[in-house]
């Protein structure tokens, strides 16, 4: 295992009002590694606002973390030299959540494509740039007469959204952070684009952080996902596991809330949802979700639940899963497959396998 | 009008005028809107739903025009004919809108409260400040928002919060159509829940209309009565949502409905083969014949036009039969 970017206990608190100050953890004590040697795709889903971009951010470089280290190929963030940090930026590119926010309306779309092409050189001559210019944007469905000249505002939502997708492919980096790369388009198209995404891992190598609200693609296109409530990592592991048999009850409802495209299953379970969902306050001790929890019991107002390792390849942080061993250092790359850190070097104690 | 509709468009084309050529984003496109109903409309990203729901109120900008068609809105007339005065009276009072990546439209610099009563103000100067902050009070309250959200600054807020927002202004004037443009794309799917049964109820109180675009299709199946597909600037489908799954009728359709994915088998997404046209220079015929399993001889040089069966509209050689 080559780590080739770590996230050690990190965590990122914003800091907001003068007078009454106000602390968002935003990212709570992520730990986890993006490896080299063998890529895979990790989908991040939770709430709106529960720290998604935020850790997109963080692995970015975009920001600092408040407490805790990234680590890029062995070395903080913080200390890289101004070429390691030329590298950093190129291996790693972003595919933005907003369309509307990513483009400067002054530039032709031309722009975003052009310039990363000729800051890292990807090509010798003027031709070759508009070659793979062109490949790129036949990746995503787009025709590059129809695209090139033309200004952000000319170009349909989902049109620009993939104008971002295809600046990350055309850098050829060895991680791509996408952002809700195919909210805006239609289902054809969000096929197209994730299959290509998942054939730049099969062939190019590439690893993938996506961030998606639709499960249903998370499901089909990730190796593992990692479940976010309030900052915190809720429930994390192979897809197969959390998707399919969700054991935490904040992923549990947001996997029964998906909407099926039959309109004779009705959505979602019965009634209300108990508590405020969208409030922004949490509690400074227990489990972030217990307002809301259907099953809370005794423990669970008193104390933060650690995650815990429940099965091989996911854990949960709930109490109602506290007889299986808290997972070790909180890490997530034990629970993420392929699992590459072999299962002795924790030592007696092994997972609860069911 | 036919049956009283609300909205009734009429082979509506709205061009945009570029240097390339004509952008062709809306082509001849006709459907009503009744009373009460929620239609969904969905399509290939590109196909012009956009565009149209701009044009629905005029809010469309140069280099868009309209270049034919027309728009009767219940009791009021040709939208299209109206003038300045005309469309600043139907807008937010019968037509809302609220827009793509409207909760990122919100002023970062104005409070909710204030953003409002902008609305409101515009179009009934006389109401007095005690009015004003009552009506607020209950525009919050009908999208299910605390009244001390009034106070705060859209950054402040999450985003199925500003959603929200978004929602209550546009409706803040009772409308009679509300037409929201992917209202949910950037939120988690327990907090789209909520954002449509807010929508859903707040329609039901006002009994408006709404036509809703969107990409989602679990989505569209769960708050829709009706749906409507749109292609290469065309409505290519009309029918009952039920009908539209269980039994679509247009190639086109059945193949965006066969790329959705379920929770049921891992398996390679499937996409319908072949590129999306330019609208600029739409294939001739059918404009889905470079990619349709099922051309045949007339489509790629006869246009299909509209048929109309069982409460369902279709535009396909496939379908012979009345014209719709
Ligand atoms: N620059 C900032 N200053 C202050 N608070 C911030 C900042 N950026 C994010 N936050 C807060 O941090 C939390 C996490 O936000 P983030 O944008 O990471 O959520 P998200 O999971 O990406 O949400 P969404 O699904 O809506 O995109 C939110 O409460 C947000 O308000
Ligand atoms: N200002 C403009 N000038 C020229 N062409 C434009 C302009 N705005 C939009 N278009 C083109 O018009 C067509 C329709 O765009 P529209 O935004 O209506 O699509 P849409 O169906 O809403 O797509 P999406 O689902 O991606 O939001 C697109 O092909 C787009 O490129
Ligand atoms: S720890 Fe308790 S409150 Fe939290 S999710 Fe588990 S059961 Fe519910
Ligand atoms: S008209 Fe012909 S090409 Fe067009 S959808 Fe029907 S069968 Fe296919
Ligand atoms: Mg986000
Ligand atoms: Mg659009």
């Amino acid at each position: 295992m080559t780590a080739f970017l770590e996230m050690a206990n990190v965590s990122k608190v914003f800091s907001a009002g003068i007078i009454r100050r106000q602390h968002t953890v935003a990212v709570d004590d992520v730990t986890m590694t993006i490896d080299e040697q063998s890529p895979s795709i990790l989908a991040v889903a939770g709430e709106s606002g529960s720290g998604k971009t935020t850790l997109a951010r963080l692995l970015l470089g975009v920001i600092p973390p408040s407490s805790g280290e990234v680590i890029y190929r062995g070395q903080s963030v913080d200390d890289l030299s101004r070429e390691q940090r030329r590298t950093y930026l190129r291996e790693i590119q972003p595919i933005f959540q907003d369309p509307f926010e990513s483009y400067n309306p002054f530039y032709k779309v031309d722009h975003v494509l052009t310039v990363p092409a000729q800051k890292f050189q990807l090509a010798a001559t003027k031709q070759e740039t508009t070659r793979l210019i062109h490949e790129a944007l036949d990746m995503v469905g787009l025709q590059p007469a129809e695209t090139l000249g033309r200004f952000p505002h000319q170009l349909s939502g989902g049109q620009r959204q993939r104008v971002m997708v295809a600046r990350a492919m055309l850098l050829r980096p060895r991680l791509i952070v996408a952002d809700e790369p195919v909210s805006m388009v239609d289902a054809s198209l969000r096929a197209t684009i994730l299959e290509s995404i998942r054939r730049m891992k099969q062939e190019l190598g590439i690893s993938v952080v996506y961030i998606t609200h639709d499960l249903t693609t998370a499901y089909q296109i990730a190796d593992n996902i990692l479940v976010m409530y309030k900052g915190s990592v809720v429930e994390a592991g192979s897809v197969e596991q959390v998707i399919r048999d969700p054991k935490h009850p904040y992923t549990q409802l947001l996997v029964s809330s998906i909407p099926q495209p039959d309109p004779s299953l009705p959505w979602g379970a019965d009634g209300e949802i108990a508590g405020d969902p969208e409030s922004m306050e949490v509690a400074a001790t227990g489990c972030k979700f217990v307002d809301r929890c259907p099953v809370a019991f005794e423990p669970c107002a008193g104390q933060r639940p650690l995650l815990f390792h429940e099965h091989l390849s996911r854990a949960a942080a709930c109490f109602q899963y506290d007889k299986s061993p808290a997972l070790e250092g909180q890490n997530l790359d034990l629970v993420f497959e392929p699992q590459l850190t072999s299962q002795a070097a924790g030592g007696s104690e092994g997972p609860a396998a069911n | 009008m036919n049956d009283g509709a609300v909205l009734s468009v009429k082979d509506l084309r709205v061009y945009y005028d570029t240097d390339a050529g004509t952008v062709k984003a809306v082509d001849g496109v006709s459907f009503e809107l009744r009373p009460g109903e929620r239609l969904g409309l969905v399509g290939e990203s590109g196909s012009g739903k956009s565009t149209m729901a701009l044009a629905l109120m005029r809010l469309h900008k140069p280099p868009a025009r309209i270049a034919g068609g027309e728009v009767l809105l219940d009791g009021v007339g040709d939208v299209m004919k109206l003038d300045d005065d005309g469309l600043r009276r139907i807008r937010l009072d019968r037509l809302a809108l609220v827009p793509q990546g409207a909760m990122n439209s919100l002023n970062p610099v104005m409070r909710i409260r204030d953003q409002l009563a902008d609305g409101i103000r515009t179009h009934e100067p006389g109401d007095t400040r005690d009015d004003l902050a009552e009506r607020i009070q209950a525009q919050l309250s009908r999208v299910g928002l605390d009244s001390e959200v009034g106070g705060k600054f859209p950054h402040e807020l999450s985003g199925g919060m500003k959603q929200r927002v978004a929602i209550a202004i546009g409706t803040s004037l009772s409308p009679s159509v509300i037409i929201a443009d992917e209202p949910t794309s950037a939120l988690d799917v327990v907090v789209q829940r909520q954002v449509m049964e807010t929508l859903r109820s707040v329609q039901e109180e006002l009994g408006a209309s709404v036509l809703i675009v969107g990409h989602d299709m679990g989505l569209m199946a769960q708050i829709a009565d009706r749906m409507g597909v749109m292609y290469a600037g065309k409505l290519v489908e009309l029918a009952p949502v039920h009908d539209l799954f269980t039994n679509p009728q247009h190639p086109y359709t059945r193949l965006l409905i066969e790329s959705v994915p379920t929770l049921m088998a891992k398996r390679a997404l499937a996409s319908i083969p072949g590129a999306p046209p330019t609208l600029i220079n739409v294939p001739p015929g059918c404009p889905f014949h470079p990619r349709c399993p099922s051309a045949f001889e007339p489509c790629d040089s006869e246009v299909p036009l509209p048929t109309a069966q069982n409460g369902r509209v279709v535009s396909c050689h496939l379908y012979p039969g009345e014209a719709a």
